[in-house]
């Protein structure tokens, strides 16, 4: 049994610390989903050889 | 040191995550988000979901950054002001640094990201709005002339054009409109907030039109910017963005929102401070709720059309 009380601050901390992971994982999900629909799209394509030989 | 002294209590001033969500002006970014998605879903191009998503979502980040850098350079007026006294940087509990650094990372993060989700349009209108809200109406025009939020007003008018870019890549009449919609908008808005909160700003230094032409101007400068709003507004009806559910919308908005800068206008002070700014308070509350309903009557003309009824 700790005698230990909690400090305000750690709760606050906590408090930020999860947030702030929440909001990273988050942005890494929507990255992801944002390459998966980009990638599948055709949007990150290389425009081919021949394309690029009519372009010129 | 004993245990009871390291385990006091008492605030530390050390921010919570709160403290720096709340330095984003959460309320201003919902309402970048809903006109941010209208001007997307409104445009006449088709966007997945997920891109719409994140487009949305880093205008409102853009948008949250710009207002983490006014909390930053606004915190002395902030101080003095009743309605923002509480904020996290005149509070103390976000260290003015902190706000900057925030906002200027965001700020940055949410363009490259928005040019990476949409396009180069969108997120150039993005990184201009955050330098006009920054640093055109934070640093310069708030406390240089009255005119202050009749030219500010145009950061808070962007997020539909915004929406509407990442759609389309471009900027049209449409888009225009929505922007135009805000930005006649704001001035009545919040000079109606002004008249019933006058003393925060006189006390603050801030040349509100309130405190350098008094009261009665400032009514006439409501009325005037409402007469100028209903046919804009009425007007957007015919657009492809409108129709006969917005134009119901439109007719009904504006002849209430008339009819309150009318009745703004013909009081005296006297009166309002009678019955404590009743109509001026009525009206401000009308004046969000005008805002909502024709971007909502928009978006309802948009989602319905697929389905024969929205739209002309």
């Amino acid at each position: 049994m700790s005698f230990r009380v909690e400090h305000e601050l750690h709760k606050r901390r906590r408090g930020r610390n999860i947030g702030l992971g929440l909001v990273l994982a988050a942005f890494i999900a929507l990255v992801f989903g944002l390459t998966v629909v980009k990638v599948t799209r055709g949007d990150m394509q290389m425009p081919s050889a021949e394309q690029v030989g009519a372009d010129n | 040191m004993t245990d009871t002294s390291l385990n006091t209590q008492a605030p530390t001033g050390e921010a919570g995550f709160g403290d720096y969500f709340a330095l984003l002006k959460p309320r201003v970014m919902s309402l970048v988000v809903f006109t941010a998605a209208v001007g997307l879903l409104a445009a006449p191009v088709a966007v997945h979901p997920v891109v719409a998503l994140a487009s949305v979502l880093f205008i409102a980040v853009g948008a949250g950054a710009s207002g983490a850098l006014n909390m930053w350079w606004d915190a002395d007026i902030d101080q003095v002001m009743k309605r923002t006294a509480g904020r996290p940087v005149p509070s103390g509990r976000v260290a003015p640094q902190e706000a900057l650094a925030l906002g200027t990372a965001l700020s940055g993060m949410a363009v490259v990201m928005l040019a990476l989700a949409s396009n180069f349009v969108a997120a150039g209108l993005l990184a201009f709005t955050i330098f006009f809200y920054a640093v055109i109406y934070t640093m310069w025009l708030k406390r240089w002339t009255p005119q202050n939020i009749v030219i500010g007003g145009a950061a808070g008018a962007f997020p539909p054009m915004i929406g509407w870019a990442a759609a389309t890549g471009g900027v049209s009449v449409e888009s225009v409109l929505m922007f135009a919609l805000i930005f006649v908008w704001t001035p009545p808005h919040f000079w109606a907030l002004c008249l019933f909160m006058n003393s925060d700003y006189e006390k603050a230094g801030v040349p509100m039109l309130t405190v350098t032409h008094g009261r009665r101007v400032t009514r006439r400068h409501v009325l005037a910017y409402t007469l100028l709003l209903a046919p804009l507004a009425v007007g957007t009806a015919f657009t492809s963005i409108g129709g006969p559910i917005y134009l119901a919308v439109a007719v009904v908005l504006n002849a209430l929102f008339v009819k309150g800068a009318v009745d703004i206008w013909r009081r005296d002070e006297t009166r309002a401070q009678a019955d404590k700014y009743r109509v001026e308070k009525r009206f401000f509350g009308l004046s969000l709720l005008y805002l909502f309903a024709h971007f909502g009557a928009i978006l309802a003309e948009a989602a319905l059309a697929p389905y024969g009824i929205g739209g002309w």
